[in-house]
């Protein structure tokens, strides 16, 4: 059996039996805020900033030139831990703007309900098409509403800036073929 | 006997450990058997040598001889010395030989393999995201196992038609195309439909039909399965789902009694390709494109879901009790069996048959033989159903005997199994006058007229085994769950059995369908359904080797050749 040890407790002295000091550092805090800038957020109208490297809501981006630029390639899908992503990866049509890049997403959704802004599909995604932006607030009315769908996706997403504009370079160097450039 | 074991192995020294391989084999098969992987993309262990990859470079060396003399050269050990090639050589093209050293790890080897690849990927496109073959190609593969992970090529890279259809199933990416010639010796070796070619030279080659033909061969699609890139490409796969989400299960093709071993690939209870599976006693490596298209049945639009008593709902269970009462009334019951059945449910099917005495029919499904995988019994059980008893005629070719049978009178009740009465020979008239039971998969008129109709399982929802045009007995196993409150056809069975002999229905599993099977039929006696191998079993064929079946040749089949041999053998026991 454990030994039980009692330990007395220090009898208060006078000036913490007033209390007085107490209350006057109190309002000391107290005061000194009044005189400082205010920190509240007047949110929904205000909104914080939202620093670099955020982790929001992942969405699905379009190139400078509106292209999509998911390929459904379905690593994302395959990378997500809790799985909330699920893809239905189709053929773009031929005649289409980007019919050279051949595959792209028929549909595609990711259920925030499941998401747990891990950003592995953002890493994992060889064509730079999904990111976590600075969406942080979400809410519907039912679980149907909390699936985003592909134009949704996009919506929320919209145009990032792109270094590489590898489909474009493919589609210049197949016109050149055509025309009897490089082979 | 040991002597001709000794001549059939020789001892080959695999990265300082001696290995005794067949004789014959070459040092890349001699490798696999050691368990060491040579990575190779032109070599496939059933068409011709082409030794232009390059990839299978390895060290070989031989025992020393004095040349002069002929005398081993010994070491200082006492050993007979090694002599190591001073370059590196393809180990796909050279047979091993007693005494041979192969090296596959040095750091000469690696370095070729790294020079290799960085070839290959020179002009190779960034196309893995879009590529089907992502996930299984062995490209990415031994890029990682073996590429240096990053490019010194920055001249601009060759551009090649991306999208050429070169028949009705198959697509080609000429960028992504290593130039292995896998595809072209498939065609001109195994399918003998030699369409396809390089033209041009380098870095410009290209594959190509040859002008004004196509690659529209029936087993055009094995070249998308051994390219071992993502150039050939199958239009009814393609981008539709990334290999490392499908599962595979281990099937049998039921196109024809050839008896294809297949892998069924599925992810989340949809099919989405069928291939096939290598087994060297029946289809090598290959199997028709016609069997891969199978797995359509499972969701065919006029698929049957809903059990039918009386032309009303009901369930399995109600469908199956509905009809043994309809059974159990009449003692002129026909039932028109079917050799698309496992053996299981035939051998229930037959102690039905047996406990009331009906009369069994069958009915021929027969086509033109290809010599290859496409057998002239376009159904894979036709052998089982002799095994079991269930039936000991060949099937006709249409049911005008059961429709005289039923205009004399003698039939009243009729059970059929998987056939479409109306299109096999039995008139309108004919099926009004009896009560049918139906098991189908799919709605047909004649089903719809049915007194029960008991929807069933297609081959991908049920396990079971086929006994195919050798004799052998090859299991299959359910890939996807059939549709919700459908009862097996081993189950329907069984419990008609049960109920018509006046007892209950009771659920049976495959292993009690094997119990039964091993104890009352010969040639399954001690078999298990878990001990038949993946490969198959050859059951003895005893007498039935006489029945003069349809099926005259295929790849790995010889009528002629079968009976002699079934004959022989039975003769000499
Ligand atoms: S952030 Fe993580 S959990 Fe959310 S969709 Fe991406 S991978 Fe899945
Ligand atoms: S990883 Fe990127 S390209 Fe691939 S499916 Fe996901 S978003 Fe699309
Ligand atoms: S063939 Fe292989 S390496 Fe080439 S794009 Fe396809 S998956 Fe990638
Ligand atoms: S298409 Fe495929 S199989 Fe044919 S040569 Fe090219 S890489 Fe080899
Ligand atoms: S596998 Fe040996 S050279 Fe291609």
């Amino acid at each position: 059996m454990a030994e039980t040890k009692v330990i007395e407790r220090k009898p208060l002295s006078l000036s913490e039996r007033t209390y007085l000091p107490q209350i006057v550092s109190g309002l000391k805090t107290t005061i000194s805020h009044m005189f400082k800038p205010s920190v509240t957020l007047q949110y929904p109208e205000e909104r914080p900033p939202i620093p670099k490297g955020y982790r929001g809501v992942p969405t699905l981006v379009k190139d400078p030139n509106g292209r999509e630029k998911c390929v459904s390639c379905q690593l994302c899908e395959f990378v997500c831990p809790p799985r909330a992503i699920r893809i239905t990866p189709g053929e773009i049509p031929e005649g289409s703007e980007s019919e050279h890049v051949e595959k792209g997403p028929e549909e595609f959704e990711i259920n925030m309900l499941r998401c747990i802004y891990c950003g592995l599909c953002q890493e994992v995604c060889p064509e730079e098409a999904i990111f976590l932006q600075d969406v942080f607030s979400l809410s519907g009315y039912s679980r149907e509403e909390l699936v985003n769908k592909k134009d949704k996706l996009y919506e929320l997403g919209g145009t990032l800036p792109d270094s590489h504009f590898k489909w474009d370079k493919k589609k210049a160097a197949e016109e050149a073929a055509l025309a009897g450039g490089h082979h | 006997m040991s002597e001709k074991g000794q001549t059939d192995k020789v001892t080959v020294n695999i990265d300082g450990k001696d290995v005794d391989v067949p004789t014959g084999i070459t040092m890349i098969e001699a490798a696999e058997i050691a368990g060491k992987e040579v990575p190779h993309y032109c070599y496939h262990p059933k068409l011709s040598i082409s030794g232009n990859c390059r990839m299978c470079l390895v060290e070989m060396g031989m025992p020393m001889r004095d040349r002069a003399t002929g005398e081993p050269v010994m070491d200082d050990d006492g050993k007979q010395k090694i002599g190591w090639m001073p370059k590196p050589a393809i180990a796909c093209n050279s047979k091993v030989s007693p005494g041979l050293h192969i090296k596959t790890d040095t750091d000469l080897v690696k370095d070729c393999r790294n020079g290799i690849m960085e070839f290959l990927l020179v002009n190779h496109p960034l196309d893995c995201p879009i590529c089907d073959q992502a996930g299984e190609c062995r490209l990415q593969e031994f890029a990682t196992d073996y590429g240096r992970g990053f490019s010194r090529f920055i001249e601009e890279k060759n551009v090649k038609p991306k999208r050429t259809v070169l028949g009705p199933r198959v697509i080609l990416d000429d960028e992504r195309c290593i130039l292995c010639s896998r595809c072209i010796r498939f065609m001109d070796e195994v399918a003998d439909d030699p369409v396809l070619g390089f033209t041009e030279r380098g870095s410009y080659s290209t594959l190509t039909c040859f002008p004004g033909k196509n690659l529209d061969s029936n087993y055009s699609l094995n070249t998308v399965d051994i390219c071992p890139v993502g150039a050939l490409t199958s239009r009814d796969f393609r981008f539709k789902m990334r290999v490392w989400f499908l599962k595979s299960v281990k099937s049998i093709c039921t196109e024809s009694s050839a008896g294809a071993n297949t892998e069924v690939w599925q992810r989340e209870g949809k099919i989405y390709r069928i291939t096939p599976r290598r087994n060297d006693a029946v289809n090598d490596t290959w199997m028709t494109d016609s069997g891969r298209a199978l797995y359509k049945q499972v969701e065919a639009e006029n698929r049957l879901v809903q059990p039918k008593v009386n032309g009303g709902s009901a369930s399995a269970t109600e469908a199956v009790s509905a009809a043994s009462k309809i059974l159990k009334e009449s003692d002129k019951i026909a039932v028109v069996a079917s050799t698309h059945s496992s053996v299981e449910e035939q051998h229930f099917l037959s102690k039905l048959v047996r406990g009331k005495k009906a009369k069994v029919h069958a009915v021929a499904h027969l086509g033109e033989e290809d010599g290859l995988l496409l057998s002239a019994d376009r159904t894979p059980n036709t052998r089982g159903a002799f095994i079991t008893g269930l039936i000991s005629e060949l099937p006709s070719a249409d049911l005008s005997a059961l429709g005289s049978q039923i205009d004399a009178g003698e039939v009243d009740t009729v059970l059929a199994v998987h056939e479409d009465l109306a299109a096999v020979g039995l008139s309108d008239e004919q099926i009004d006058k009896v009560k049918l039971i139906q098991i189908a998969t799919v709605s047909t008129p004649s089903a719809e007229k049915a007194a029960v109709l008991i929807p069933s399982l297609t081959v991908f929802e049920r396990s079971g085994s086929f006994v195919n045009q050798q004799f052998r007995l090859q299991k299959f196993h359910a890939v996807v769950p059939g549709p919700a409150g459908l009862l097996s056809d081993l189950q329907v069975f069984a419990s008609l059995a049960a109920l018509t002999a006046g007892g209950v229905s009771e659920s049976v599993r495959l292993k009690d369908a094997w119990d039964s099977l091993s104890s009352e039929i010969e040639e399954l006696q001690g078999l298990q359904f878990r001990t038949i191998p993946d490969e198959g079993l050859a059951v003895p064929p005893g007498n039935f080797a006489n029945i003069p079946f349809p099926e005259k040749k295929s790849l790995k089949f010889d009528s002629r050749e079968f009976v002699r041999e079934a004959m022989g053998v039975s003769e000499a026991s």
